[in-house]
């Protein structure tokens, strides 16, 4: 109650994931300062709770339509436990069930919502949470007022082992609601990644390409550089949704995360979703003709020479 | 089936972006405008939806957006067959005053499904989708890459990180928030969206608001500090090239 910070828990069905430790450790931390205890709301799977040592108390919901995730029976779950635990702060990642259950649970809960968070302070009951807008071009500081508030936090904002603690929480069952019965859509089929492409998490030296590639025509131009190499194009996230590049390419929040030797960007802005799934690469080398994208925050060395003219005269020099 | 397209104008990202002079906001006042990408993304899969099934494809905006005119007579020049600008609001950056305005009126004119982008670049305080949806009572699915009619409803699939994708069966009327349509979002030619301005059409509507969800305080906006930056090559394209050569040379990952 007063002063409790609730995670909501992601999982697999098998295995609770790092972005719920990351929390988790965080909401430490800001129980301590508010003087709660750190909750995580686990739907699905009640075994699940013997992972989660690190949290003061589990708020366990067990249903069969809570078995994986769904939009809707995760959001009368989490009502259900909103209302009957009334913590201080909800905390989620930006991930897929973030996006759809944060803003829906600021309305259904009457609680400001804080998106895109990378900081959070909490001292004497007030909390400030620090924002990402316009591509991480410019952070808005929001104070949370009031006595519930939600913030939805960027992957990889805190460290996961903070959360792994191996104590044992208590495990406070909440009844699930009667609305779990009948609900308006249903899982029909899970489909797992398209298998047979070349997988980009295990490659040495990735050439990765963004918005400014402009067309798919000039993904081609990339892609001979990439052969000169003999290594794989990855992708920012508008190249993917425009079709020029498979999936299984993207980089970064819904993507995948890289941490090749060497991480070439072209004309890639940097929005903070790109940045969580490369900035660990050994070696990062970024040409954008715009000097004050923040891919060049993260980036080793940069250039701001066209990438039209740079790749050929690149791919002349490294090809073989 | 009637399928509400929502767009928002968004700060154009190439732009520089400068702040109010108290810092507590986004100096609007020279900024470009442009339909929000992921909006446009959710046109295209709501007008692919019609080209397979049929559907009447209402393309709304907020009437104090900037440059929304042109983002909805774009919309007709694709494929809408009608756009309406919803008054009422003032201009603002929450996210929760504009689901409460277009709940006040998806009520008056109700919509078999709404699509919209599952998020903007300048949200603050949430995504459309969840927070329209929690108003007006419906269930809703965000993260979408693609929507199709099937029995009475839709068929979306609702992608994960790493690709994973779950394939719902939802029920009408709902709210889907699009990450991509199944194809990237067709050309309008000038020429067509010229027409489309000279035929005006653009039907005014004036919606009262909901209740919007209590809204964080903007106590300051600022631009984020520089840990570190990038060691700057510079000189003629060959000289840039010859340099990361040499940067690559010099850890092993490339020959000779």
């Amino acid at each position: 109650m007063g002063g409790n910070v609730l995670v909501l828990a992601e999982h697999d069905g098998k295995q609770i994931s790092d972005a719920t430790y990351e929390l988790l450790g965080a909401a430490r931390d800001l129980a301590a300062a508010l003087g709660g205890q750190a909750e995580v709301a686990l739907f699905g799977p009640r075994d699940l709770a013997s992972q989660l040592g690190g949290a003061d108390v589990v708020v366990s919901v067990d249903h069969p339509a809570l078995a994986e995730y769904l939009p809707e029976a995760y959001e009368q779950a989490l009502t259900a436990v909103l209302a009957e635990r009334s913590p201080r702060l909800v905390l989620m990642s930006t991930a897929t069930a973030g996006l759809d259950l944060g803003a829906a649970a600021a309305v259904r809960w009457q609680a400001p919502l804080a998106a895109a968070v990378t900081k959070l302070e909490a001292a004497a009951g007030e909390i400030v949470a620090t924002a990402q807008i316009l591509g991480g071009k410019v952070l808005a500081e929001l104070e949370l007022p009031g006595e519930r508030a939600i913030a939805a936090v960027v992957g990889g904002t805190y460290p996961a082992a903070a959360g792994q603690g191996a104590g044992t929480p208590e495990v406070v069952e909440v009844a699930p609601p009667a609305g779990l019965d009948r609900l308006r859509m249903s899982l029909v089929q899970v489909t797992e990644p398209p298998g047979g492409d070349v997988d980009i998490t295990t490659a040495d030296l990735l050439v990765s390409v963004g918005r400014g590639i402009e067309s798919q025509d000039n993904v081609e131009l990339v892609q001979e550089l990439g052969d000169a190499l003999g290594v794989p194009l990855s992708a920012s996230r508008p190249v993917v949704d425009a079709g020029w590049l498979p999936k299984t390419r993207q980089v970064g929040k819904s993507g995948l995360k890289v941490k090749p030797k060497a991480y070439l960007a072209f004309g890639i802005s940097g929005a903070p979703e790109h940045l969580e799934g490369m900035r660990d690469a050994d070696l990062i080398i970024a040409c954008n003709t715009d000097p004050g994208a923040p891919i060049f925050d993260v980036a080793h060395y940069g250039t701001t020479v066209d990438l039209f003219d740079l790749v050929p005269a690149l791919t002349e020099k490294l090809g073989r | 089936m009637r399928i509400v397209v929502l767009m928002k104008a968004v700060p154009d990202l190439v732009e520089e972006i400068e702040l109010t002079a108290d810092e507590t906001g986004i100096d609007r006042e020279f900024l470009k405008f442009v339909v929000s990408e992921w909006d446009a993304q959710a046109l295209e899969e709501a007008l692919l939806i019609k080209d397979a099934a049929g559907a009447d494809v209402v393309a709304v905006g907020l009437a104090s957006d900037p440059d929304i005119d042109q983002a909805l007579y774009t919309a007709l020049a694709k494929g809408a067959d009608s756009a309406v600008k919803v008054t009422g609001g003032e201009e603002t950056m929450l996210t929760g005053d504009r689901a409460a305005l277009l709940a006040g009126y998806l009520a008056a004119e109700p919509a078999d499904l709404v699509m919209t982008g599952v998020q903007a670049a300048d949200d603050i305080d949430g995504q459309l989708p969840p927070m329209l949806a929690a108003h007006l009572g419906q269930p809703h699915v965000s993260v979408v890459v693609a929507v199709e009619a099937a029995n009475g409803g839709v068929t979306v699939r609702q992608e994960f990180a790493g690709g994973l994708v779950h394939e719902l069966a939802v029920q009408l009327p709902a709210v889907i928030g699009v990450q991509a349509a199944r194809q990237a979002p067709r050309y309008a030619p000038i020429t067509r969206i010229r027409q489309a301005m000279q035929a005006g059409g653009l039907r005014e509507v004036t919606a009262a608001a909901a209740t919007a969800a209590p809204a964080p305080t903007v106590r300051r906006m600022f631009r984020p500090e520089q840990a570190s930056h990038a060691q700057m090559l510079t000189g003629s394209a060959d000289d840039v090239a010859t340099a990361i050569a040499d940067l690559l040379r010099d850890r092993g990952l490339v020959k000779g």
